[in-house]
């Protein structure tokens, strides 16, 4: 049976060769999605910032009276809305500041969300309402505080493994690609203005865990590669790791993201933002454990002499020498 | 590297065996499941709020009240202990500020029977003070809560406040909630499948503290408008005041508190035919209402409740019996939650509402049938790509993936995991991220044949080598799982559970199944060729 090759065998791209231009774009990237962040901000959700959000879905009409909601919902005297499709064109979500005193008072938010929902009901009878969030200015700051902490946790935490597995400069390459994946979400969700709420941080997270999987596994190539190849240029010997591991890059980014692509098309629409996010940070992270993490090795003088050489790779010596031949060619 | 032992065999099958056992009753539909039940043991997983639809809602403690209650409770105490001692010990100047109470015993000769008077009051069970007792200008007696006094009381408060929320929901019928206490101060509540939290919200939320307070009629009433109450009275808000002043001015003393009830039912007054709550005290309680009913006739008595006046009756003719009605612009729902929230008793504590989710059913139900589709075509794709890719070994990768779908399902149930939507997307997740071991093995077999290796010599070396990829790989998703785990609230959380899960049963099948698999393979073909 003839299988199929995802990577053609014996690549040869050299890949580092673009890694100044490569650099200097992603830092573009950062800059631009930390400018964007900083000027437009992020929509919070209710989980952030605190308020109310009702979920109503329209069941007989095709598409939800946004603008007609809009004013009804300005009308009751508790604000102005923010109203999004969200999903279906006849679902919506409505977002409500808490109103005054509510933070003493939860009888106030209760009622808010009480008459929101009965006036909607009454305009429109096939309304069905969906849920509700209410998130006092305590917990959302709580909520916020913590999701931040948790991902400065997770990349400390994940770099100083790589840092102990393998060395500091490692583990700097490793922090460095995830904070490039980690900020370029922020940049996407800062652009499109997709809602993001707690969700998003386990997203974020789950990105940090597994844009990580692929720069373990290209380190993992280089380290082996560097106590093989001893006198080997660094810049040829990070080639040779990615494309030895390119198949397996590949196969893997798209094993991974398939399903989540698939989930962002079909799956459920209330944690769409939660499916884009991961689907983006895994093709990102794929691209930053090639661009970011091998490059850095380069800059930090990672080397041959990073690494004594063990037992274990020594064995097998007959192998062995035909791969030293193999890597003498330029 | 590839002998396996019989046991080895026999115990990774039991394994398999297993996992998949537990995972059928997850997949069957209710009704067979609950068919099912009678048999044998039917662990399965729990839905989260976010699938099932129902309410997740955050109470928090508010803990000056509390401080404040447990001072007026001091202050009655300590003015009950001077009147009661021989020879009685009269005191002036009560006062409670900043956390502390106060008073001046009128003959200085007599302090030290006061101290005498109060140690009772202030020590607890355990034999420690819970409050400090302190003498300033002679015969000004200062107490202040001890450091760990305060703390205790909220500690107990909210054990209280926990079985009266449980009481009170159910005393709404079939729900089943989860109450559990959170941090110091907060207590939350998960009742799944349920349309309308706004009663469930009403009942949870309500202190339910019932007092009955004379009325003071002898207060000004531009005062009273104003908020301003004479020596020894209080101002309280009176929202269906005939009057048409929004509060009453009340007597701080010589009430009774409505805790001691053996009864609340839900009514009717026979006169207006307005819902109404009937009460029943207990025999104390009763004795102490005919007692104030019968040295007051004639005047106004205010029945409070939350701090908030409901109705200012006249007491008629002395009530004996300890039945009372509570009648003031109820509506039956209001009726009936309050005679709920009274039959359960008071909380000792305010409750605030600081974080409320609610759930459609309809919404879950979508979000389930979306992502079990997401989740089915995902497999499907990956199944797909793995033969097309990596032929006989995919074919091996695959089997593990569908076993390890089920174990991941078994070990939920197993552990009574609750799956959330969240979830869903990790389940999806894992299902990626599954192969991804297989994909380092196979990637690492390939190029080992054709550095020249032999087919078992490369085999061999590809599990070996890829391990140690695999191993680090899982090890950084663990971390950002545990973290997840830690830092995440409710659907993260389920999401967190899902991904470790999947990680720990994930490296099982891909790596040591499909070694055993392979190594059979090998074994009984001893293939001289092999396409990967």
């Amino acid at each position: 049976m003839k299988l199929l090759k995802v990577v053609p065998d014996d690549t040869n791209i050299d890949f580092l060769k673009w890694r100044n231009w490569a650099f200097g774009v992603s830092l573009l990237l950062m800059i631009a999605s930390v400018g964007l962040v900083a000027t437009k901000g992020l929509n919070f959700g209710v989980d952030f910032i605190g308020g109310q959000m009702i979920r109503a879905t329209f069941t007989q009409t095709a598409s939800a009276p946004v603008s007609e909601l809009r004013e009804t919902v300005a009308g009751l005297g508790y604000g102005d809305p923010t109203i999004q499709r969200f999903g279906a064109e006849n679902q919506v979500s409505i977002r409500m500041k808490l109103p005054d005193g509510a933070d003493k008072n939860p009888e106030i938010a209760n009622a808010m969300a009480e008459k929101i929902t009965s006036k909607l009901k009454a305009d429109h009878p096939d309304v069905r309402i969906d849920g509700v969030d209410s998130v006092s200015g305590k917990v959302s700051q709580e909520l916020f505080s913590k999701g931040i902490l948790a991902l400065l946790a997770a990349m400390a935490g994940v770099s100083i493994y790589i840092w102990f597995r393998f060395e500091w400069q490692f583990g700097v390459g490793a922090i460095w690609s995830l904070l490039h994946d980690v900020t370029l979400t922020f940049g996407l969700f800062s652009l499109t203005g997709w809602e993001f709420d707690l969700n998003i941080i386990a997203a974020l997270l789950t990105i940090i865990g597994y844009s990580l999987n692929d720069t373990v596994v290209v380190y993992d190539r280089i380290r082996e590669n560097l106590m093989k190849f001893r006198k080997m240029e660094m810049a040829s010997l990070l080639n040779l790791s990615v494309n030895e591991t390119l198949s397996r890059t590949v196969m893997t980014s798209v094993s991974i993201s398939l399903p989540l692509i698939i989930l962002v098309l079909f799956g459920p629409d209330v944690i769409f933002g939660f499916s884009a996010a991961m689907a983006f940070g895994i093709v990102v992270g794929t691209y930053s454990s090639i661009y970011q993490a091998a490059p850095i090795l380069i800059w930090l003088k990672v080397g041959s002499h990073s690494f004594v050489p063990t037992e274990e790779v020594s064995a097998g010596s007959k192998v062995e020498r035909i791969d030293e031949n193999f890597g003498a060619q330029p | 590297m590839l002998d396996f032992p019989r046991w080895r065999v026999w115990m990774l099958n039991t394994l398999i065996i297993f996992g998949v056992l537990f995972a059928i009753p997850s997949l069957l539909p209710a009704p067979m499941r609950a068919q099912l039940a009678q048999f044998v043991p039917t662990p399965s997983i729990n839905l989260g709020l976010d699938l099932a639809g129902g309410s997740h809602i955050l109470l928090e403690a508010d803990t000056s009240q509390l401080a404040e209650t447990r001072l007026e409770a001091l202050e009655d105490g300590v003015r009950t202990a001077m009147r009661r001692a021989e020879p009685q010990i009269s005191i002036s100047d009560v006062s409670r500020t900043d956390g502390q109470l106060s008073f001046t015993v009128s003959d200085v000769s007599k302090v030290d029977a006061a101290r005498e008077a109060l140690t009772p009051l202030t020590n607890n069970t355990v034999g420690s003070s819970d409050w400090n007792i302190a003498v300033s200008d002679g015969n000004r007696v200062i107490l202040t809560p001890a450091g760990a006094g305060n703390e205790a009381a909220l500690d107990q408060a909210m054990d209280t406040a926990k079985d009266v929320i449980d009481r009170r929901i159910n005393a709404l019928g079939t729900l089943e909630p989860t109450i559990i206490r959170q941090g110091d101060n907060r207590i939350v509540v998960q009742v799944p499948g349920l349309d309308d939290p706004a009663a469930l919200k009403a009942l949870i939320g309500k202190t339910a503290k019932l007092e009955f307070k004379l009325v003071d009629e002898m207060a000004d009433p531009d005062q009273t408008a104003k908020g301003k109450a004479r020596v020894g009275s209080q101002v309280l808000p009176y929202p269906n005041n005939p009057s048409g002043l929004p509060n009453i001015a009340v007597r701080r003393l010589g009430g009774i508190s409505g805790d001691k009830l053996v009864k609340a039912d839900p009514t009717f007054d026979p006169q207006t035919n307005e819902p109404a709550v009937t009460i029943q005290f207990d025999s104390e309680g009763g004795q102490r209402f005919a007692r104030m009913t019968q040295q007051n006739v004639n005047k106004l008595f205010a029945i409070i409740l939350d701090g908030q006046v409901i109705s200012a009756p006249q007491i008629r003719e002395p009530i004996f019996g300890g039945v009372s009605q509570i009648s003031g612009s109820f509506t039956t729902e209001s009726a009936n939650a309050l005679s709920i929230s009274l039959r359960s008793g008071a909380l000792p504590v305010d409750l605030k509402i600081v974080e409320e989710r609610s759930v459609g059913p309809d919404l879950g139900a979508d979000s389930i049938r979306r992502g079990v589709l997401a989740a089915v075509i995902g497999t499907t794709a990956i199944l797909v790509l793995m033969f097309l890719v990596y032929g006989r070994f995919g074919m091996y990768a695959n089997f593990a993936l569908v076993i390890n779908i089920a174990m991941i399902l078994g070990v939920m149930a197993l552990v009574n995991a609750t799956l959330t939507l969240p979830g869903i997307a990790g389940f999806v997740l894992t299902i990626g991220a599954a192969v991804d071991a297989n994909v380092l093995i196979n990637e690492r077999i390939r190029e080992e044949l054709k550095r020249g290796r032999r087919i078992v010599q490369a085999i061999e070396v590809g599990y070996k080598e890829a391990s140690r990829a695999i191993f680090d790989a899982n090890s950084t998703n663990v971390i950002a799982a545990v973290l997840l785990f830690i830092f995440g609230s409710g659907p993260i959380r389920g999401f967190a559970v899902v991904l470790m899960i999947g990680i720990v049963t994930s490296v099982f099948t891909a790596v040591t199944m499909t070694r055993m698999w392979v190594s059979r393979w090998v074994k009984r073909t001893r293939p001289t060729e092999l396409t990967i």
